[in-house]
Order: structure tokens, then C-alpha cells, then sequence
């Protein structure tokens, strides 16, 4: 049997991710033939909203597509492709609807069948299939997520999420708060922020002194094997205030109280990750611990830190096991983590029929029945 | 289908080499001094931290020392903040729980800069490994007592299940004890639960005088329910945390002791005898039940 071929179209968040991808499900090898992905980005200080992303993601599904198609080597789509795979969800409304749009109008176009793909998902698998990781726990951490999942009997099974908002979304935020720019993507400006705290430069701008960063005061919010950061957030977000008075105070010629600790932004981004990803790397290892598993894989676009990886590594050490982790073309949302999820599910004979193409901005991971892993 | 000419595909990163999967863990400072009761002994090994067994003060007073070893993952100021926190809530719950007459083990002593904690060894084995083995001797000796229901259950009323009924009602009790006191313990599964045989007609047995005759006593349901492992518990009294640990005893009971499961109404009874809130704690249950512990993120 030939090998199958897919396009698959996310549009979840700020990102129009599209890729071909193939799979043969004889053999169980898998191709990736192009991923192509165009990112809105709003200027800094600010997020993304969902109307600007929907028209920017309009404005750009065309020429993304055509790339995709091209890189890929495709000519004849309607011949050589099995189906169209979108984000159904979960993500945020507009931008989803707009993807899904533009896939169902491929799909009507070529005669091809439509797949929708749950967003978690198409993470795990892309992971899984790059990593080679087997049956890891899952870290899922990205802008609008953050869930610890593992695998048993046909489901992603979640064991522990955020009680509010996502990790990237408070990183994300803080970026803002910080006038940290958004291109390529805030989480990515923070940590290279963070590393400035591990040096000094001097005044001529050439000599740099190695210095120990400092660890600010943030709450550490665990329960269980559930998290919470919006609280982390608002404490960050006073920090930075008072250390704006500290600019102002200074640049006026004033000099700081007795005692009173100098707050930098490296300092403040250094001890934002530092506390957050304590948090993920602990609840990762509640759930390794409980169902006895000693790989841990990290998706999502904010598994691309380093950072976050050199301490999961760490913990992974410990316990006798390994991280797996993706860079930014995998880990960050694409169009062929769809593409492969969708196609995965196809060949299990699943189909969206046209009517049922919806999309919804709440979909848990473990409503989706895993047919294609039988162990 | 056509097969098109693909363009060169992006390669994937390597994965990385798998570490070395048998290591040893480091001993406790504590641990490291020569004892006349010999080398502890590693009991269990959880994320958060590992149990050992050795000995209090004379040889044959045996004891449970937990070490929350430091992560090295983790900054060493925020590490240190953390340990030493855990390990003071921790102490505060258990010593709590004493006063007011929940049985727990009894605190010997702490250590939190080094992350360590020492505690009353409970004779006995876990309710879990007790349940499991009565229900396989039952079924040996009752091999036809399922009634013609279509799973082998026990009920309460058949025969041979009385000491199973029992153990389900103090179960019950101590945790409506524990909440009465205010704690929710947060991890409550029946492996955190020990039985504690009686002494001969003097109730409860201590670690202290039973110089480990107790563990040889013979094992059956017969004994007091004493909880374990405050690690993640808090102290509060919200009726969704209340709930939130009946549902993860229940699950417990439901994952691990299947046939035991139509008995979990017992263990609710004797909670709402002993906790005057449990009524609304149990109808918050029912909330807790529809939508599994996990929010459903619905609206």
C-alpha cells in the first residue's frame, strides 16, 4: 500500500500553521513533506485579539496553502491527497472558525473528506512521532494550555492542568507588562531576559561580569497535581511596578531606603521562569511517579525553553529516566501536527461529515477516543 | 493515487540516549551514622519524597523517617523555601490531628532545614494490601457467594462479610474524624491508610512496646484505621476539598478492590454518624461524581 498524504490547517491561536505530512500505515513510517507557518503579531505591550488574528489568518490561508502545497511537491491535490485535516479545537473562537472555514472550502473544492482534530491532541502525536517516546507522561504547555497527560486504554487521560489561566498565557503577559516584544514570541524574548540576569554588563557596553541572578519573592501555587499562575502573575505585575518606581526615583537622583532590594526586569524574568516552571517540572513528576512511567515529553510552545527542559531533564535524571523535547517547528502550533493526528484518526475509518465541521473553543483532551493505539 | 515527487523532508531532532536506569539514592544526613539497630530501610519512594524505616532513641523502638530530598531542578532558595515549608505544614496537621483525636502517627521529631521528618512506626500493613487479601480468601472459602448477581460483589448482608462491613465503618469514622478536625488530606487512597491490630484486649497497639511482634500477628480487617502521609493534605474546611477526598477514597476503592466497591455506602454511613456536616459534604459528592474530579470545562 502506497503511503497516505494529508493537509493539515491549524489556526487555533495567533499562528496559520499548514503542513503535508505522510504516514504509511503499513509500514508506520511517517514523512513530514512541508510545514509552512505565518505568525500574527501584535506590536508590544499588547496581545493578540481574536478579530485581528480570524482577518489576519483570512487575509494569509491562500498563499500559506499554496507554500505548503508546492514544498510538499504536490501538484494534483484532489488525486494525491486522502483527506483535510483542521483544528476543531480547542482554541480560541474566531481564528478557529476561519481555519475551518478554508479547510471545508478545500475539501468541497478537491472531493476530499474532512478530519477534525482535537488541537492536544495533534501536539501529543507530532511529539510522540519526532521524539520516538513510546508511552511518555505528557507535559502540555503552550499559551492557552498546560495539562499533564498520560496515556491508558485509548484515551490521553488528564492528571493535572491549570486552575485558571495557561503558563504561557502568564508568561505571555508579563511580556507585556515588560514591553517585552512579541516577535518571534514573547516566551522566547523572556528567556533570553532571563539569561542577561546571569551576567553584568559594564558601562562601555564590552565587558561582561558573571553575577549570581536573584530570586525574587513570587507565591509557588501547587495543589495537588493542579496548578494556578494567575496569582503569580498579579504578584510579578506588582514587582514590576515597584521597580518602575525604583527607575523613576533613581533617574530623579533619589537613592533607595535602607535595605531595599534593586528590582531589574533580568531578575524578574529569571525568577518568573525559575517559580512556574518548578511548578510544571513537580506536578510532570506526581504523575510519573503515580503511574510509574520514566519518559517525560514536553510540547507546546512553551516546551521550546530551554530552561524548562534542562530542569525536566534534571528530574528525569533522578528518577532513572529521560526528557523528550521538540524545537521550535514542532513544539510551537503547525499545520502537520494536525496533518498527522487527522490522518492517524482517517485510517481508523473516522470522518467529520460536512454538516458536523464545526469548531469549539472548548474541547478536553480526553474526549477523543484514541483508536489508532491499541496498547 | 498518484504518488508525488516529495521535496526533501525536514529531519527530525535526535532523540536523546536513555540515562542509566538503576541508580541509587542518596541516604539522610541522619541516615549516614552508624546504628545499633542496623541500617534503615528504604520502605517507599514517592515524588515528593521517600520513607525509611530505623529506629528512635533505643534499638528497639522502631520508627518511620521521611526525607523530602532537596530538587535539584529547583533554585535553591525557592528549594529550601518550599522543603522547610511542606515539612512545618506538615507537622502542624499531624500534630493537630493528635489533639484532636484522630489517629495519626505520633510526631518524634523534625528537621526541616534537612528535610526531614520522624514519626511513630504504625504496625500493621495498608488497608489496601488488607482488603485485597481478605477478598481472596473469601472467595476461596465462599467460591459461590455471589448470589447470582452478575459480578462477584459482596454485600453487607452475606455471609462472611461482616469484618469487611466493620473495617468500612471505621474507615468512615476517621475520616469524618479527620475532617471534624478541619484537615482535608488531600490524597486519600487506601494505600494511606494502615490497620493497626489490637492488643489483646487493650485496644490499639503503639510502635513502642511491640518491639515488632506486631507485624508478625496474624493480618486480618481486626484493627484501628490510622491515616497516613499528610504530605499533600491542608488545613480547611470547604466542602468541595471534603468532597473532593470522599470521591478520591471511592475511586481508590473502585481502581483497586473492584468487589468491594457496593460497600462504599458503608464507609459514607459511618461518615455522616461521626461528621454533623456531612450532609452537605456528601450532596457536594454528588457534583464532585458527575463531573469527575477534574472540572469539565463546560460554559
Amino acid at each position: 500500500m502506497a503511503p497516505l498524504y494529508a493537509l493539515g490547517c491549524e489556526g487555533s491561536a495567533n499562528k496559520l500553521g499548514i503542513g503535508v505530512i505522510s504516514h504509511d500505515p503499513t509500514t508506520n513510517t511517517t514523512r513530514i513533506l512541508s510545514n509552512v507557518r505565518h505568525t500574527f503579531n501584535s506590536p508590544p505591550g499588547t496581545g493578540f485579539l481574536p478579530k485581528d488574528t480570524a482577518a489576519h489568518h483570512r487575509a494569509h490561508f491562500v498563499s500559506v496553502a499554496r507554500e505548503a502545497l508546492r514544498a510538499a511537491g504536490l501538484t494534483d491535490p484532489a488525486r494525491e491527497l486522502s483527506c483535510i485535516c483542521y483544528t476543531r479545537g480547542p482554541g480560541m473562537g474566531a481564528p478557529l472558525t476561519s481555519t475551518a472555514v478554508a479547510a471545508r472550502t478545500l475539501a468541497a473544492l478537491w472531493g476530499l473528506d474532512l478530519v477534525g482534530v482535537n488541537h492536544c491532541v495533534g501536539h501529543i502525536e507530532m511529539g510522540r512521532f519526532i521524539t520516538g517516546a513510546a508511552n511518555p507522561v505528557v507535559l502540555y504547555v503552550s499559551g492557552g494550555n498546560t495539562q499533564v497527560i498520560a496515556y491508558a486504554e485509548q484515551r490521553y487521560r488528564i492528571f493535572g492542568e491549570t486552575l485558571d489561566i495557561a503558563v504561557g498565557n502568564c508568561i505571555d503577559r508579563f511580556a507585556r507588562t515588560l514591553q517585552i516584544p512579541n516577535d518571534p514570541f514573547p516566551g522566547y524574548n523572556v528567556e533570553q531576559v532571563a539569561k542577561k540576569a546571569f551576567y553584568t554588563v559594564a558601562a562601555d557596553r564590552t565587558t561582561k561580569t558573571p553575577r549570581d541572578p536573584v530570586l525574587l519573592d513570587l507565591p509557588y501555587a501547587v495543589k495537588g497535581m493542579d496548578c494556578s499562575f494567575s496569582g503569580i502573575l498579579g504578584a510579578a505585575d506588582l514587582q514590576a511596578a515597584q521597580m518602575q518606581k525604583q527607575d523613576a526615583l533613581l533617574a530623579a537622583g533619589g537613592a533607595l531606603k535602607e535595605g531595599e532590594q534593586r528590582i531589574t526586569r533580568e531578575d524578574l524574568c529569571f525568577t518568573l521562569q525559575e517559580v512556574v516552571f518548578a511548578m510544571l517540572v513537580e506536578i510532570t513528576e506526581r504523575a510519573m511517579a503515580h503511574v510509574g512511567s520514566k519518559q517525560v515529553l514536553v510540547v507546546g510552545g512553551v516546551g521550546c525553553n530551554e530552561r524548562l527542559q534542562e530542569m525536566m531533564g534534571l528530574m528525569a535524571r533522578d528518577r532513572g529516566g529521560s526528557v523528550y523535547a521538540t524545537d521550535e517547528r514542532f513544539c510551537i502550533d503547525n499545520g502537520i501536527m494536525i496533518g498527522l493526528a487527522g490522518l492517524l484518526a482517517w485510517e481508523t475509518g473516522f470522518r467529520t461529515p460536512f454538516e458536523e465541521s464545526t469548531c469549539t473553543q472548548r474541547f478536553r483532551t480526553d474526549e477523543v477516543h484514541i483508536k489508532w493505539r491499541t496498547d | 493515487m498518484a504518488t508525488p515527487e516529495p521535496a526533501a523532508a525536514i529531519q527530525p531532532p535526535t532523540p536523546p540516549a536513555d540515562s542509566a536506569s538503576t541508580h541509587e539514592f542518596p541516604l539522610p544526613p541522619i541516615l549516614q551514622q552508624p546504628s545499633a539497630a542496623g541500617p534503615a530501610e528504604l520502605i517507599t519512594q514517592g515524588a515528593e519524597g521517600r520513607l525509611y524505616r530505623t529506629s528512635w532513641l533505643t534499638p528497639t523502638r522502631p520508627c518511620a523517617l521521611k526525607h523530602r530530598p532537596s530538587k535539584p531542578y529547583r533554585h535553591p532558595t525557592l528549594d529550601a523555601r518550599l522543603t522547610r515549608h511542606r515539612i512545618l505544614s506538615e507537622v502542624r496537621i499531624l500534630q493537630k490531628c493528635r489533639r484532636e483525636g484522630v489517629a495519626v502517627p505520633a510526631l518524634y521529631g523534625i528537621d526541616e532545614s534537612q528535610g526531614v521528618l520522624s514519626m511513630e512506626w504504625v504496625p500493621g500493613r495498608p488497608v489496601r494490601v488488607e482488603v485485597n487479601e481478605f477478598l481472596r480468601r473469601r472467595a476461596e472459602k465462599y467460591p459461590h457467594s455471589d448470589g447470582g448477581r452478575g459480578r462477584d460483589e459482596v454485600a453487607r448482608d452475606e455471609e462472611g462479610a461482616a469484618p469487611l462491613v466493620g473495617l468500612m465503618r471505621r474507615i468512615g469514622e476517621a475520616v469524618g474524624k479527620l475532617h471534624k478536625a478541619g484537615i482535608v488530606h488531600g490524597d486519600l487512597t487506601t494505600s494511606n491508610m494502615m490497620v493497626r491490630p489490637w492488643e489483646k484486649d487493650k485496644g490499639p497497639v503503639n510502635g513502642h512496646h511491640a518491639d515488632g511482634q506486631a507485624e508478625e500477628a496474624e493480618h486480618s480487617l481486626e484493627g484501628e484505621i490510622v491515616v497516613i502521609d499528610f504530605g499533600l493534605a491542608s488545613q480547611g474546611s470547604a466542602d468541595e476539598d471534603r468532597a473532593v477526598d470522599l470521591y478520591v477514597l471511592e475511586r481508590a476503592f473502585g481502581s483497586t478492590h473492584p468487589r468491594a466497591e457496593a460497600l462504599f455506602t458503608v464507609v459514607l454511613e459511618a461518615y455522616k454518624d461521626t461528621f454533623k456536616v456531612a450532609p452537605v459534604v456528601l450532596k457536594k459528592l454528588e457534583d464532585v461524581r458527575m463531573r469527575g474530579r477534574k472540572r469539565s470545562m463546560l460554559g
